[in-house]
């Protein structure tokens, strides 16, 4: 069904897909990540069913849908949170379905959470320098003796995560306590904290919500500065229409757990499933 | 940049600075052993508390890290001091059998650094045996769990009778001594604080901020608390071979959930997630019952009343007053450092405001001041 | 066959006597999700007012009123213990985070047994016998001491009147819909404060029922006999599934099977540490316990 309703969406191509690498034939090998019909249920209910799902490396892919369309599910799975019932997360090549979470960071993948999960009471430095952890050499012993290696660590991971706060003007911030600073700031800080662990994939629940127009802009301005800056690929939920449409360049659209659509923005806003599946009209052609 | 040159030169004063200041302690507290213990300065009572002090700073600083820095709660922390205690004691009884007052200083070193290895060896392997199933459980869960095996551990001495069942062990060598307890409670705050300040000492802080998020930022969760809880398993052993050969005998009942539950109010008191917190909470501990013993007796309805004889009561109103007023302790989870003090003094000056504007119970690991 | 059945019995017996501690805990645990670490302490305290009461009643009120009103006497100042510990100690932190509640009960345990040293005396008291003659009972070939037929009969009385009130009283509604949600219980015009007190009055009454029929039994009490029968009935309570009433009865009478069954066996000297492997077992393998549902956090 997915399939019969990608093609459709293909159709009106205005060429743009054709410059853009992402948009390829599905079994691309060249996939970053690939979710091949992955469903997730919870007892009787299906969160997520029979999703495929690809990014291709450099691109900036949104996940969109109404309300408990099973969206927040899908990050989950690839972050290893929760174990797919059934089909296959690939990232890489390689087969990450079932693997911890932390492994799944360690093999590149990073994610902010859609309620902001930062280390509260720890500074904003700690927070970043805790993603920084992934790349530390050395022992627990020699750690608890502060040998001199791990103490020239400490201040090379020290000098990094101000570069990386200041680049998301966070740096004058990094003394504060996290959980004291401002909205807008904690939802940056935790894409501060995400990049430090120095993804491939960096995953983005609903980064601009609760944040207004113009913090929303900002964001926007952001997130194409990372991409270019750290060459990371990005694949975001979020429900900010402006914002998806305005900086991602495909969409999957998910309803009751199904992708209902996939293409590029201009594609997706003229797709009658996609407009009945956010107004809930025309039921009867169901 | 720094060259290669510099660099190596750098890492060589560090180390050498390093082994300057374990030296002089070494030296220091070598040198106060024998003034205090002439009875000199402090009278043997006093010194007797001084001993037993640094034996809780020990605990109440290593629980600190399960309990404070990791975020999990441990009520077990007796019975690993039993398993250290008790191993070591079987070593040196049947393993030691020149009398220690004919052993000279390095030989009785040995020794005592022979009961030290063992007792934490042993007790951080039953630790980490605890650990691996217990840290599966959350909360009031994970706390019921190490109540349980604290209980069991105490069960199991109790009829193992290689060790003297209800009896116990007694005639230990006496190889404790100011020297030992004290080199170990500063080796201990001097290994949590290390920690604390290293990039592994913040992922044990993220655990227990949020294990959600620190997995998704790759920190083993599981790895960290089990590591965690065998360390602090080990040097709360270490506190156990420290005390058995200072007591020279012991036996299962001083190991019962009731010491756990005080070295818990020790760090509680001065405030979970801090050191300087547990090494104050220790020394409040270990020093109330003596402050109660300058409060003069009264007679309520013809019973005498001694204050002393209350200090237990005391403890258990202080701590519930302490939950109802400051249940973030004494300290909030601050540390005492330099940088706080000029920080407070530079307020005092300049009557700067200060910084941080968090609701109490958000106040992490600040400074103290 | 006979000792077996005997054996029964007994854990039966004990059985119930874990289950009446191991209620309190899961209810008030269900209401204010807190393990009141102090309700083992109710149960020593309430074995001491009855120790108290029957040294006044006895000499003045002679028969079966005099006993009658001890245990009222015994249940009823458990049962002010239970409310004032709840409102002094536990109405202030509830809305803090749970560890510092948890702690507030450890200190609230370790006050009564302390404080009960002090005022009671550390040493045994001889508990007086309440039920007259402690004659064995003879049931076909079956020898029962005269008090573990009266902790049985009690215990099912009591059981049957707990269910009785759990479901089908206003109460006992409140108290349920609480555990089941406490926000939306307080929408629907609950008060909640009245129902945690109720919850904790109720837990009181039980748990010094309990301590009545072990002293009665086992006739000396001291301060601190409530520490160990009041954690191995929270084992009991966790591995019944903490929060549900059955589970707790089932819980207590697995733990009392148990341990007289180890106690009878080879392995007598472990009967103390069985509680709390059960507790570890049933934690591992089903952290809910056998009756209790789990709760999955939201990411």
């Amino acid at each position: 069904m997915s399939r019969r309703q990608g093609s459709g969406i293909r159709d009106p191509g205005s060429g743009v897909g054709d410059q853009e690498p992402g948009v390829r034939d599905r079994g691309n090998p060249g996939a970053l990540l690939r979710l091949e019909s992955c469903t997730r249920a919870f007892g009787g209910l299906v969160a997520m069913k029979d999703v495929d799902l690809e990014v291709h490396p450099g691109e900036l892919v949104g996940l969109i849908g109404p309300n408990g369309a099973g969206k927040t599910t899908v990050f989950n799975v690839i972050t290893g949170i929760y174990e797919p019932t059934a089909g296959k997360v690939l990232f890489d090549g390689k087969d990450i379905s079932g693997r911890k979470p932390h492994q799944v960071a360690r093999a590149g993948i990073s994610r902010t959470f859609q309620n902001i999960r930062l280390f509260r009471a720890l500074s904003v430095m700690d927070n970043v320098r805790i993603a920084l952890h992934l790349r530390h050499r050395h022992s627990f012993p020699a750690a608890l003796f502060r040998t001199p290696g791990v103490a020239n660590e400490d201040r090379a991971q020290t000098e990094e995560a101000h570069r990386l706060l200041e680049a998301l003007d966070l740096g004058h911030l990094s003394g504060e306590a996290a959980g004291s600073l401002p909205y807008g700031e904690q939802r940056r800080l935790e894409i501060a904290r995400a990049l430090a662990t120095h993804p491939q994939l960096l995953l983005l629940d609903e980064p601009a919500a609760g944040m207004n127009d113009q913090e929303t802009d900002r964001l926007m301005e952001i997130i194409r500065e990372i991409r270019r800056v750290f060459g990371v690929t990005i694949l975001l939920i979020e429900h900010d229409m402006g914002l998806v449409m305005g900086i991602c360049e495909r969409i999957y659209v998910l309803d009751y757990g199904e992708v209902i659509a996939a293409g590029l923005p201009e594609e997706i806003r003229a797709d009658p499933k996609v407009i009945e599946a956010y107004l809930g009209v025309e039921n009867d052609e169901l | 940049m720094k060259s290669a040159a510099a660099h190596t030169i750098h890492t060589m004063i560090s180390w050498l600075l390093k082994a300057v200041w374990i030296a002089g302690t070494i030296l220091v507290l070598l040198a106060l052993q024998p003034l205090l213990q002439s009875g000199a300065i402090i009278d043997p009572y006093w010194f007797r508390i001084l001993l037993l002090m640094g034996i809780n700073v020990t605990l109440a600083v290593s629980l600190n890290l399960i309990n404070g820095f990791c975020g999990q709660f441990s009520i077990a922390h007796a019975g690993f001091m039993a398993v250290g205690a008790y191993t070591s004691s079987y070593f040196t009884l049947h393993a030691l059998y020149t009398p220690v007052r004919n052993l000279s200083f390095a030989q009785q070193a040995t020794w005592m650094i022979g009961a030290l290895l063992v007792g934490a060896v042993t007790a951080g392997i039953a630790g980490f045996i605890v650990g691996i199933p217990s840290l599966r459980l959350r909360g009031d869960y994970l706390a019921i769990a190490t109540l349980g095996f604290g209980e069991i551990i105490r069960v199991a001495i109790l009829n193992i009778e290689e060790v003297g069942g209800a009896s116990g062990l007694s005639d230990i060598p006496p190889l404790s001594s100011f020297f030992w307890i004290w080199l170990i409670a500063l080796m201990t705050i001097a290994l949590s604080r290390n920690l604390l300040v290293s990039s592994h000492g913040r992922a044990v802080l993220a655990v227990r901020e949020d294990e959600i998020a620190a997995e998704a930022l790759g920190v083993p969760t599981t790895k960290y608390k089990v590591i965690v809880f065998a360390f602090s398993s080990a040097l709360a052993g270490m506190a156990g071979v420290l005390a058995a050969h200072l007591d020279l005998s012991i036996y299962p009942s001083s190991f019962t959930f009731l010491r756990s539950i005080e070295i818990i109010v020790m760090v509680i008191l001065g405030g979970l997630g801090s050191t300087t917190g547990a090494v104050l909470g220790a020394a409040l501990v270990t020093l109330l019952p003596e402050g109660l013993r300058y409060v003069p007796a009264f007679t309520v309805r013809g019973y005498v009343v001694e204050m002393q004889a209350w200090r237990m009561v005391i403890y258990s109103l202080l701590l519930i007053v302490l939950m109802l007023t400051r249940p973030r302790g004494l300290l909030g989870g601050m540390e005492w450092s330099w940088h706080g003090l000029s920080r407070i003094g530079g307020r005092w000056f300049r009557g700067r405001p200060s910084d941080r504007n968090l609701p109490p119970e958000e106040q992490g690991e600040g400074d103290l001041l | 066959m006979q000792e077996f059945l005997q054996q029964v019995i007994n854990g039966i017996a004990w059985g119930g006597v874990y289950a009446l501690i191991a209620l309190g805990y899961t209810m008030v645990y269900g209401v204010l999700r807190l393990i009141n670490f102090a309700h083992g302490d109710v149960y020593m305290f309430g074995a001491f007012m009855a120790f108290y009461a029957s040294m006044w009643i006895g000499p003045r009120v002679t028969g079966v009123g005099g006993v009658v009103l001890v245990i009222l006497f015994a249940i009823l100042a458990s049962v002010a213990l239970g409310v004032v510990i709840e409102r002094f100690a536990y109405r202030p932190v509830r809305h803090h985070p749970r560890l510092t509640a948890l702690i507030t009960a450890i200190g609230v345990s370790l006050l009564l047994e302390n404080g009960g040293q002090q005022v009671f005396g550390a040493d045994p008291q001889p508990f007086p016998s309440l039920f007259g003659s402690a004659e064995p009972i003879q049931i076909g070939g079956l020898i029962i001491v005269r008090s573990i037929v009266y902790i049985l009969v009690c215990t099912t009385a009591l059981l049957l009147l707990l269910q009785y009130i759990v479901m089908y009283t206003r109460f006992g509604k409140a108290m349920r819909a609480i555990s089941q949600d406490p926000t939306a219980a307080a929408l629907m015009g609950i008060n909640i404060d009245n129902v945690i007190t109720a919850t904790f009055a109720l837990g009181s009454a039980l748990a010094a029922a309990a301590g009545l029929l072990v002293a009665s039994y086992n006739p000396q009490i001291d301060p601190y006999m409530g520490l160990l029968p009041g954690l191995k009935a929270f084992a009991a309570a966790v591995v019944g599934g903490i929060g549900s009433i059955p589970g707790a009865v089932i819980g207590g009478l697995v733990l009392g099977l148990a341990e007289v069954f180890v106690g009878a066996s080879a392995y007598g000297d472990w009967r103390e540490a069985i509680a709390f492997a059960l507790l570890i077992v049933i934690l591992l393998v089903k952290p809910s316990g056998l009756l209790g549902t789990g709760i999955v956090e939201k990411v």
